[in-house]
């Protein structure tokens, strides 16, 4: 099973709800009805096309007999279908980033393991950029509420996804969030995703950017370890700076891994505790604007 | 745990193309894992041990086929096996490189009775 969550049932639902707002909505068995509006453009590409096979070099010899799409087996018809088990995932958040760019939203997606510092650096964001940058914010977690009530501190809107089960956020769930947190043209989102560095990797939310933090508790070799994580990132933020000297974390290292994962990340040291870096993250995020 | 959520992708897909090639039970399903997708083989197993209970592929033989990774160089070119994602080029070194297979999460096939 999933060695981060440790979860074990089969049940994906989960729960939007804002900070103020007492009134839940639960989206039991969400991929069953949530899918069923993007199901055509798989009938089409299905009888048509198997661009995937192609590229899998151990199928090319077979690719063309697919488009007849069916053989008789001894004991049955075996269906060529070639789908991309995350297809679905993929035209939803497609669909989220062109919602987003229409809107001149920008969707930032932070990823880390627990604790690494995302809510204390959203905290500190809006408290400073709030008077140039209308922020909308999205927390995920499996189960509390405790990361929304600190941000409906700052006054900024912002709402709850509850994963359960679930070890990550997923397209479908921010289109739900988004629907309700209505942000407005030319804010800024920004998803905390679920504290997990493996899960998170493989699902498109149709953000802009995606930010991978790590701070200076933890190991070196994460980038090692999360290669998926750090190579689906635009920038790795590298959070604690102040416990540098009392941690043997070398910063060096950890960068020297990361970039061999994936040379064109981006790095920013800071410590959200101290201030200490933060002034890059700040231009960055005004870089990153539509 | 994301095989969960990959499992669950699984049982949908199947339901629909059956109902699509016009039902009868499914024998068997094939799947196309590739070994850098970040998706663990054994996990993807149990976790569709614990979820096709009452679907389509109660009683289907699951088949899962791991995908080699292959790496191709953003700098000369050169394409080579790798065993993960931050291994440099053998020619050049360079760590640019992507993946060529090994990243797939694939529903192959399925046989219908
Ligand atoms: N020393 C130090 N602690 C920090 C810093 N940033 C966050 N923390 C602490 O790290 C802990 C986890 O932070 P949190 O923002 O909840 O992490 P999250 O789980 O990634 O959202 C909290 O106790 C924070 O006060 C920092 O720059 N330096
Ligand atoms: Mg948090
Ligand atoms: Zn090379």
């Amino acid at each position: 099973m999933c060695d981060t969550c440790g979860c074990g049932q089969p049940d994906q639902s989960f729960r939007i709800q804002k900070p103020q707002n007492p009134s839940t909505h639960t989206h039991a068995h969400e991929h069953t009805h949530s899918h069923g509006d993007v199901a055509h453009s798989h009938t089409h590409e299905h009888s048509h096309e198997h661009p995937h096979l192609h590229e899998a070099g151990q199928d090319a010899g077979h690719a063309h007999q697919f488009h007849d799409a069916s053989h008789e087996h001894p004991h049955g018809t075996q269906i060529m279908i070639g789908q991309d088990l995350l297809a679905k995932n993929n035209l939803l958040a497609e669909r989220n980033r062109g919602f987003f760019e229409a809107r001149h939203i920008t969707a930032i997606n932070l990823v880390s393991s627990p604790g690494s510092g995302k809510t204390s650096l959203l905290e500190e964001t809006i408290l400073a950029l709030r008077q140039e940058i209308a922020f909308f914010i999205i927390e995920g977690d499996q189960q509390t509420m405790l990361d929304a009530d600190r941000i409906h501190k700052t006054g900024v809107p912002v709402i709850q996804i509850n994963t359960g089960n679930g070890c990550h956020l997923d397209a479908v769930m921010i289109q739900k969030a988004v629907k309700e947190l209505d942000p407005s043209d030319h804010s800024m989102l920004l998803i905390e995703n679920v504290g997990n560095l493996v899960c998170p990797s493989l699902f498109d939310l149709g953000e802009t950017r995606r930010v991978v933090i790590m701070s200076t508790t933890e190991g070196e070799d994460k980038p090692l370890k999360y290669p998926n994580m750090f190579r689906t990132s635009h920038l790795c933020v590298i959070n604690k700076t102040d416990l540098l000297p009392y941690v043997d974390f070398q910063i060096d290292k950890a960068i020297d891994y990361a970039r061999q994962v994936n040379p064109h990340l981006e790095f920013m040291e800071v410590s959200v505790k101290s201030g200490k870096g933060l002034e890059n993250w700040y231009k960055w995020l005004r870089q990153n604007l539509s | 745990m994301h095989e969960l959520s990959i499992a669950m992708n699984i049982i949908e897909i199947a339901a629909e193309e059956k109902d699509k090639a016009g039902g009868g039970a499914i024998q068997s399903v094939e799947l196309e894992v590739g070994t850098l997708s970040g998706v663990v083989v054994d996990a993807l197993q149990f976790a569709l041990e614990v979820s096709v209970k009452g679907t389509v592929l109660e009683h289907a033989k699951i088949d899962i086929h791991p995908v080699e990774a292959t790496a191709s160089c953003n700098r000369c070119g050169l394409s080579f096996p790798v065993g993960d994602l931050f291994t440099s080029c053998p020619h050049c070194q360079s760590f640019d490189t992507r993946l060529v297979s090994g990243g797939e999460l694939r529903f192959r096939s399925f046989i219908l009775e």
